[in-house]
């Protein structure tokens, strides 16, 4: 098996246990060039990338700016800040009309939920999901796995806690698909009003108590608590919830194990984790950000290898 | 589907000693040179060369590197087959080494030629030179030769030259297929 069972990256949803397996054997060989003294090769060089971003973004949009670029690949790119979307352009028009420029593939980013499936039905190019709504952002879950994968081992029979806001969080959902899809135990850890209702139905554990959550784990994933996104007060005050979900280090050090700390970034220090857990060994929160241009450059190429001439 | 002899195990040792001598009498004591086996099918002829230039001519510090060309393939969308990476182990900067790619066969060289570019992630080598077991013959698409020949082989594009290394499970053997 080498070569992806979908012709665009949609959501985890989509994909099998070959394909996680081969985009992170394709991605050991893209870790292996991006510490070259070169770290570029010329593999993409006939393929043109737009990355439409629809929504803010800086580290996402830069890691996969510089994996195509990495790659060798033609890279546009668009905010809709800066854009005729303003104006009133439709998305399929707006794509459309960026396709029409000889694109190959589209790396977007959307506030709405589905966007990229949406695309993928009426545009001729390969769509590559960067984050849609609070749906689903598939790159971040692969270079989750695959960071833990590098620190423990292998994913499989893993304990895996998702603690925060699992409610607006597209990694939390894209995550529990991927660990799940790999055979690790998933459980999410939040105060209840940021736990969607029926997540039990996904087959993951609920905890809302952070001690016992981290008892469990071997692995804990703090999400950011995305403010942005809420309409309503989800919880009474950050520093209530920092007492309750905020991971310290006197919290670590109290549980006999030594469990591994992830972050997709942006963190607020003091808020989900303290400054002195984010800048401990047990933190591989950089480690993430440079498995995410390997784990996306494996991505690109492999879709890339699909587009026909 | 007929299936021919070109080499069997003792040829093959005797063939690899004799390009073990003459890398020794270009490269002397190899403090400035590199060996560079490009995957997948160059690995064994490279592991192989560099034991007996360790073990039986006795170099010390010997450098060997395993160079994958995946990335750097010319038919990348064009090839019927996916392509399928293999790992690259280079420990060392070649910049102002003698390097010497190892393959087994050389065919239209495009593999070569896609070498020739990967190497240049790894620094700017002094000369580069090429060791293949067996060359094709009348077959090359680019004006690429070997310096270092085990054997000319004259084949017809239909043919198939497969080479087999005990390290793979069966003895070593050379063969010429023709379906």
């Amino acid at each position: 098996m080498s070569e992806l069972s979908v012709n665009h990256l949609l959501g985890i949803k989509y994909l099998n246990k070959q394909d996680i397996q081969l985009i992170f054997e394709t991605a050991d060989h893209f870790k292996e060039v991006i510490n070259r003294p070169i770290k570029k090769v010329p593999s993409l060089r006939d393929i043109t990338i737009a990355n439409l971003f629809f929504e803010n973004s800086t580290r996402t949009k830069l890691s996969f700016e510089l994996a195509e670029k990495r790659l060798s690949a033609d890279v546009i790119n668009f905010s809709a800040g800066q854009s005729s979307v303003k104006k009133g352009e439709t998305l399929i028009d707006t794509v459309n009309n960026i396709l029409s420029m000889k694109v190959d593939m589209v790396v977007m980013r959307h506030p709405n939920p589905g966007a990229g499936v949406f695309l993928s039905k009426h545009v001729n190019a390969s769509i590559v999901n960067a984050g849609d709504g609070a749906h689903e952002h598939p790159t971040q879950a692969l270079l989750d796995s695959y960071s833990i994968r590098e620190r423990l081992g292998s994913v499989k029979g893993k304990n895996v806690v998702i603690v925060g806001d699992i409610l607006h969080s597209r990694v939390a959902l894209s995550n529990i698909y991927a660990l799940q899809l790999q055979g690790a135990n998933v459980m999410v850890c939040g105060p209840k009003t940021l736990i969607p209702k029926y997540i039990d139905k996904l087959g993951v554990k609920v905890e809302t108590d952070l001690r016992k959550a981290l008892k469990w784990c071997d692995v804990a994933n703090m999400l950011r608590v995305q403010n942005e996104r809420m309409d309503i007060s989800y919880f009474p005050s950050t520093r209530e919830y920092t007492q309750q979900f905020g991971v310290s280090k006197t919290l670590l050090d109290s549980l006999d194990k030594e469990i591994t700390i992830m972050h997709p970034g942006p963190i607020n220090r003091g808020v989900e984790i303290t400054s002195d857990v984010a800048d401990s060994k047990q933190a591989i929160i950089l480690d993430q950000v440079q498995n995410g241009v390997a784990i996306r450059m494996a991505v690109i190429y492999l879709l890339a290898s699909k587009i026909k001439q | 589907m007929s299936q021919k002899v070109l080499l069997n195990a003792t040829e093959v040792n005797i063939i690899l000693h004799r390009l073990a001598c003459q890398l020794i009498e270009k490269h002397t004591d190899f403090s400035e040179t590199v060996l560079v086996g490009l995957q997948p099918r160059g690995k064994y002829l490279a592991q192989r060369i560099a034991k007996i230039l360790k073990e039986d001519y006795k170099i010390k510090d010997l450098k060997l590197g395993l160079l994958d060309i995946t990335f750097y393939r010319d038919d990348f969308r064009r090839s019927e087959k996916p392509l399928e990476a293999n790992t690259t182990e280079i420990s060392f900067i070649v910049e102002e080494k003698n390097v010497v790619f190892i393959d087994d066969v050389l065919y239209t060289g495009r593999s070569i030629r896609a070498a020739l570019t990967a190497i240049q992630s790894f620094g700017r080598p002094k000369e580069i030179e090429l060791l293949t077991l067996i060359d094709r013959r009348f077959s090359r698409h680019l004006p690429i030769q070997p310096n270092f020949r085990g054997r000319q082989v004259d084949a017809i594009n239909k043919e198939k030259v497969i080479v087999q290394w005990q390290e793979q499970g069966e003895e070593d053997a050379v063969y010429l297929i023709n379906n």
